[in-house]
């Protein structure tokens, strides 16, 4: 079998580790505000990303009031609306999702599944946070500043980004906007080095890997790639500011704005769309990869069955997050570019699928002759693949260029995305909480509101996004605040859009419930212990729950085996953990 | 089991949602049924595979939930299958693949007869211009829009007087003619989207953009924007009407010309001037 796994590499003496190098905080503002232990860190991004997650909670409620029952809310204005799919779309992508995954999981995770004691620059990872808080900060400002935040959509397309007819284009609105993202960028790009090198330097004795959970191996090919696509959006951002401040013409060609003739020429609106898709589409990957391997962990721990393909998951993470730097221009297959660009990127489009069917074929043969315990974060992990799967599937029609051009531009976009990148990873941060919660609390989730919160979830969230794929079919344009008279929508489509806004408001209402289990558990939650699922990676193995500043105690654990020892024949248990040498006694490693 | 059966709804549901709900793609109008066929041939494809999928994990709940004594086995790797998984799904994917790229480059490819005419958006309103008896389209520049000119035509040029303008009215065409539509944009981007043409794409300004398409059936359709252009987006709208030649020609005779246009507004300029005086 597959002997390379789990080798048995004997006669390794545990790492005795100094810990000088390790910072001690002298205080409470340094143990728990300027903190530089990761695990503190990680909670201060996630608490944030939540934070200004509920924005754009309450932005696409607003949205769906306005697409459900046009005209029937008068405190929603066209130029508002606009304002709102934009600002909901940028905090979900990269504010919230990008920042949860990465800043949050990342954080906590890495130093514990590799088994160090920190990231390996704990001070600019602190930097990091600080730097991510304020440009939520500033990002926030923009909904106070005079015109009001940017309504250009998400994907800020010049020149209408900085113009007059676009909202806050030629007021605070896209100035604060640019500024944020660059923040963003910088802070990200210190907290991405250092998840980076960790991986990369500060694994424990014995985690080769080729050993490391793909939990570690998703975040960290995210990383990489974030640290590789960032900059595109940075240079483009920075680009554009310069357009909108100083009047250069990076993006801007000789126009007439409303009978004026402008002071811009020779700009190309094109070169910005290849910037922003070139960080664009890793972004999707970026989101996508983490959720990927945490995935694959929790299927694996709750089915008490190794992941199947071990070897293959990981080169599918690693080859799609090589070939996802060769698709951006599928955005942009009706943008007007050459048309002969479309036969490489539908082919390139279409090529990661493969890979990206290979992991979906991966989970479901774990759970093949498994022994399936229904956990929430089990419940949430299959309703990532179901989400996923129909997501990923609507991706080869908007992949195959000429199938997308009929459909580009339309709700149907909307849906395929909010399935795959917007609903499919939400199921995984909700699966990822509940399974770890225990681990960062020390206290389980509520089970009963979290099975509550993950029925209404998953179904409402289905509810809404799949039949918004017909309502695009029908060649409804996405970013209508009102469809107002046509002669193909019929008045049929108005009901169902009306449905998808009431089940838009359900889901919405059921975070609530999540939001008050995470507040409740902390206090009354049942006491977890210290491996509340029997599950075999590093972290789970702590001397202490929730883990201590250094993580481990005096020893650092020692690694000989895969992540994936569930239901290993002979065993007395149906899980035998990383660091539990061959011989079939258990040894903690890291003794205090 | 609740787990599996819901799983199991969830795909049964989509399917029958997507065969029996009212809500499918407009009647089509012009020549792009090879769109439509491949999206349909997308459809069987990911339907199966999304189907497959969940049935199989709905079966895996059904037969291997937790049990007590229950005891999942232990197999890490199976070279084999994974191995034939992956040639099956590039089969699939290529004879998606193919037929797109076969289509694809018939889009792309504009027929040599294929008569032009230009579509030219601005914030937030659509305006046409056709060849006049010299089948040329003048050349034009952004520099040149005014109130008097609103589509910047060169006024040296003389391939351009004889051009048909149509300022904030319908564009009519002729059924069954291939027609390459050239699009250009004043202030920002906007794409000229009439679904039931399939066709679409950006207009750009500082380039001119095109695609091509044959209208198949006479009637009037909506034209939307389908590139946000900013606060009046959703209000910019036409309407495309496609007749018969012999009405098209009709209505083509009623039109006026640039050099007609300008001529008249020189005029109205005249009089105004006169009359203020």
């Amino acid at each position: 079998m597959v002997d390379v796994l789990s080798d048995t590499n004997t006669g390794i003496t545990p790492a005795e580790v100094v810990d000088v190098e390790l910072y001690h905080p002298k205080s409470w503002w340094t143990t728990y505000i300027f903190s530089q232990d990761a695990k503190v860190i990680a909670i201060q991004y996630a608490l944030t990303a939540m934070a200004i997650g509920m924005v754009a909670l309450v932005l696409s409620w607003l949205m769906r009031l306005q697409l459900g029952f046009p005209g029937t809310f008068s405190f929603i204005d066209p130029s508002q609306y606009l304002q709102f799919i934009t600002m909901h779309g940028m905090i979900m992508v990269i504010y919230l999702l990008t920042a949860l995954f990465l800043g949050g999981f990342g954080n906590y995770l890495i130093p514990l599944m590799v088994g160090a004691r920190d990231m390996v620059f704990p001070y600019v990872n602190m930097l990091s946070y600080w730097i991510y808080l304020l440009a939520v900060v500033v990002l926030v400002a923009t909904f106070f500043v005079p015109g009001g935040p940017t309504g250009a959509g998400w994907t800020l397309y010049p020149p209408q980004a900085i113009l007059s007819g676009t909202p806050g284009g030629n007021e605070w609105g896209i100035i604060l906007m640019l500024a944020s993202l660059i923040l963003f960028i910088i802070g990200f790009t210190m907290g991405g080095l250092n998840y980076v090198v960790t991986v990369l330097q500060a694994r424990t004795r014995g985690m080769t890997l080729m050993r490391m959970p793909l939990t570690v191996w998703g975040i960290f090919t995210a990383t990489v790639m974030a640290l590789l696509a960032f900059p595109a959006l940075f240079v483009a951002a920075v680009m554009m500011l310069l357009d909108r401040a100083l009047g250069t013409s990076f993006f801007m060609p000789t126009l007439q704005e409303m009978g004026q003739l402008m002071k811009y020429g020779g700009g190309s609106p094109l070169l910005f769309q290849h910037l922003f898709w070139f960080f664009g589409h890793p972004e999707v990957y970026i989101v996508a990869l983490p959720a990927f391997g945490i995935v694959s962990d929790l299927i694996s721990t709750h089915a008490r069955k190794n992941i199947f393909g071990y070897r293959m998951m990981v080169w599918a993470i690693v080859a799609i997050g090589a070939l996802s730097f060769v698709v951006w221009a599928h955005h942009m297959y009706v943008s007007g570019m050459h048309p002969q660009f479309g036969f490489f990127f539908a082919t390139t489009t279409l090529i990661i699928a493969i890979p990206t069917a290979i992991k979906v074929y991966n989970w479901v043969l774990t759970l093949w002759r498994g022994d399936i315990h229904l956990t929430v974060p089990m419940l949430f992990a299959l309703a990532f693949i179901v989400t996923f799967v129909n997501g990923g599937l609507t991706g080869l029609f908007l992949g195959n260029v000429v199938v997308d051009v009929p459909l580009s531009d339309t709700m149907f976009v909307v849906a395929h995305f909010h399935m795959v990148m917007g609903v499919a990873p939400i199921m995984v941060v909700f699966g990822a909480i509940y399974h770890w919660y225990p681990k960062i609390t020390g206290r389980m989730l509520n089970d009963g509101l979290g099975k509550f919160h993950f029925w209404v979830t998953f179904l409402g969230a289905y509810a809404v996004f799949f039949p918004m794929h017909y309502v695009g079919l029908q060649g409804m344009p996405r970013r209508y605040h009102d469809i107002g008279e046509t002669s193909f929508i019929p008045a049929s489509a108005h009901d169902l859009n009306a449905f998808i806004s009431v089940a838009a408001l359900i889901v919405g209402a059921a975070q609530l419930v999540f939001v008050f289990n995470l507040a409740w558990s902390l206090f009354k939650g049942k006491e977890a212990g210290g491996n509340p699922w029997g599950a075999t990676t590093l972290e789970w193995q702590t001397p202490q729950t929730p883990p201590a500043h250094g993580n481990w105690g005096k020893e650092l654990p020692i690694v000989y085996r895969w992540a994936y020892d569930y239901s290993v024949p002979g065993a007395p248990r149906d899980f035998v953990p990383q660091n539990e040498p061959p011989g079939g006694f258990a040894v903690q490693g890291a003794r205090a | 089991m609740v787990v599996a059966l819901i799983l199991l709804l969830v795909a049964i549901g989509s399917v029958l949602f997507h065969l029996l709900s009212p809500w499918w793609w407009t009647p089509i109008a012009s020549n792009w049924g090879y769109i439509d066929d491949t999206i349909s041939l997308t459809f069987w494809i990911t339907g199966a595979v999304f189907v497959a999928v969940v049935a199989f994990m709905a079966y895996c709940v059904f037969r291997f939930h937790h049990k007590e004594g229950r005891k999942a086995a232990y197999e890490p790797e199976n070279k084999r299958l994974e191995w034939w998984l992956t040639v099956g799904t590039a089969v699939g994917v290529a004879a998606m693949l193919a037929p797109g790229l076969v289509v694809w480059h018939q889009f792309v490819t504009v027929p040599a007869d294929a008569s032009q005419i230009e579509v030219m958006g601005q914030q937030w309103r659509w305006s046409y211009r056709l060849p006049g008896k010299d089948g040329k389209l003048g050349t034009s520049d952004v520099r040149n829009v005014s109130s008097d000119n609103p589509l910047g035509l060169n006024p040296g040029d003389a391939a351009g007087q004889d051009d048909v303008v149509i300022e904030s009215g319908d564009l009519h065409l002729p059924i069954g003619k291939p027609i390459k539509v050239l699009l250009r944009s004043v202030d920002v981007l906007h794409n000229f989207y009439v679904p039931e043409f399939r066709a679409k794409m950006d207009m750009v300004p500082g380039a001119v953009t095109y695609f091509w398409f044959t209208p198949t059936r006479t009637g009037s359709f909506d034209v939307l924007c389908a590139e946000l252009c900013g606060i009046a987006h959703a209000q910019m709208r036409s309407k495309v009407i496609v007749q018969e030649e012999g009405e098209y020609q009709a209505w083509l005779e009623q039109q006026q010309t640039f050099a007609e246009l300008s001529g008249q507004r020189r005029t109205l300029k005249a009089t105004y001037q006169v009359s203020g005086e």
